[in-house]
């Protein structure tokens, strides 16, 4: 997914590639509006005030992790588990921001850390892949994170004033939005023999975890172990 | 340590979340301006954001229903074929949703 040359004008970021970047992602965004209604109706459920829920999706903007910490809710929330628990999950963007950082590089640190505010996975993927093709990607991370966002937010608002529509979302399939998409970008990328064995140590490494380790380690686990056998079985270098 | 649900107690709660997640969105970016990046650095990183999406993907593929697995391999094939995510997922989702519908 990586071009092997110095990205040259790859980090180009303006209005434009950001709207090109938004408007990219609509589509997505779309189901991810309804994820954020099934949040919304979880966390109603859970004895969560329906303003509290909609500031919790706009500052936080983690599915995953606010699904989680739904759990710890109570007359009481312990702190130190709540922040485990967010980490763990959303150690992920740790390696997202690392393998952006080529191309993170050449902006300045406002900028740099800026577009990082709305990494996610959709638009991490989808902004990778474009750098993968040789194309300036940033728009859509930038954009498409600012779509997700958005959606995300309303989605969430929405859950919590209709959320009995999508009660039944699983049976039509709709909770298979994002693994589907993830796949699809896993897919579309490159695809070589080399790769295939990574991505099956990556796979088993994630299954091990899973199982044997702690919660919530087995993205990390997997995708160190995927990155360690590339790293020591490098491609043969084609420098120019 | 633990705080009230009640009042301004959720904003805490917020707030800590919210600083947790940017940590980590900042993190990965900050840690690797102190690293060169030189051909290792390269392989490692375009290895590993394969990985990541393995890695997520992999529990969900055997620990999931036959509808999740259904959908997830309906996506792959469509994507091999067509090369085009929006109808591969499209088709996944569609998966799910009828080998959910026909077993109740």
């Amino acid at each position: 997914m990586l071009a092997t040359d110095t990205p040259l004008r790859q980090h180009e970021l303006d209005r434009h590639l950001v709207w090109i970047g938004f408007r990219q992602m609509v589509p997505i965004a779309v189901f991810v509006m309804v994820f954020g209604a099934a949040f919304g109706l979880a966390a109603m459920q859970s004895g969560l005030d329906p303003a509290w829920i909609v500031i919790m999706s706009t500052l936080v903007f983690a599915g995953a992790a606010q699904f989680a910490t739904l759990d710890l809710w109570g007359a009481q929330v312990p702190m130190l588990a709540l922040a485990l628990t967010v980490f763990a999950i959303n150690a992920r963007h740790l390696l997202m921001g690392a393998t952006l950082y080529p191309w993170l590089r050449p902006l300045p640190l406002a900028r740099r850390y800026g577009v990082m505010v709305v990494a996610s996975d959709a638009n991490w993927a989808l902004a990778m892949q474009a750098f993968g093709r040789g194309e300036p990607g940033l728009g859509v991370l930038l954009g498409g994170g600012l779509a997700l966002w958005l959606f995300w937010v309303l989605g969430t608002w929405l859950g919590t004033q209709v959320g009995d529509l999508i009660a039944d979302g699983r049976r039509w399939g709709l909770d298979m939005v994002m693994g589907c998409f993830l796949l699809a970008m896993v897919v579309g990328g490159q695809k070589n023999l080399r790769m295939l064995l990574i991505w099956l140590v990556a796979a088993g490494a994630s299954l091990l975890a899973y199982r044997y380790l702690p919660e919530n380690s087995h993205v990390v686990v997997g995708a160190l172990a995927g990155g360690l056998l590339g790293m020591t079985w490098t491609e043969q270098s084609h420098e120019r | 340590m633990s705080v009230e649900t009640q009042g301004w107690g959720p904003l805490l709660i917020i707030a800590l979340m919210a600083v947790v997640t940017l940590a980590t969105r900042w993190g990965g970016v900050f840690v690797m301006s102190f690293v060169p990046i030189g051909h290792r650095t390269r392989q490692f990183i375009a290895a590993m954001s394969g990985s990541v999406l393995v890695a997520l993907l992999a529990p969900l593929a055997v620990q999931g229903d036959g509808g999740a697995r259904l959908a997830l391999a309906t996506t792959a094939v469509v994507m091999l074929v067509l090369k085009k995510p929006l109808p591969a997922i499209a088709a996944g989702i569609l998966a799910a949703a009828v080998f959910r519908q026909l077993s109740v």
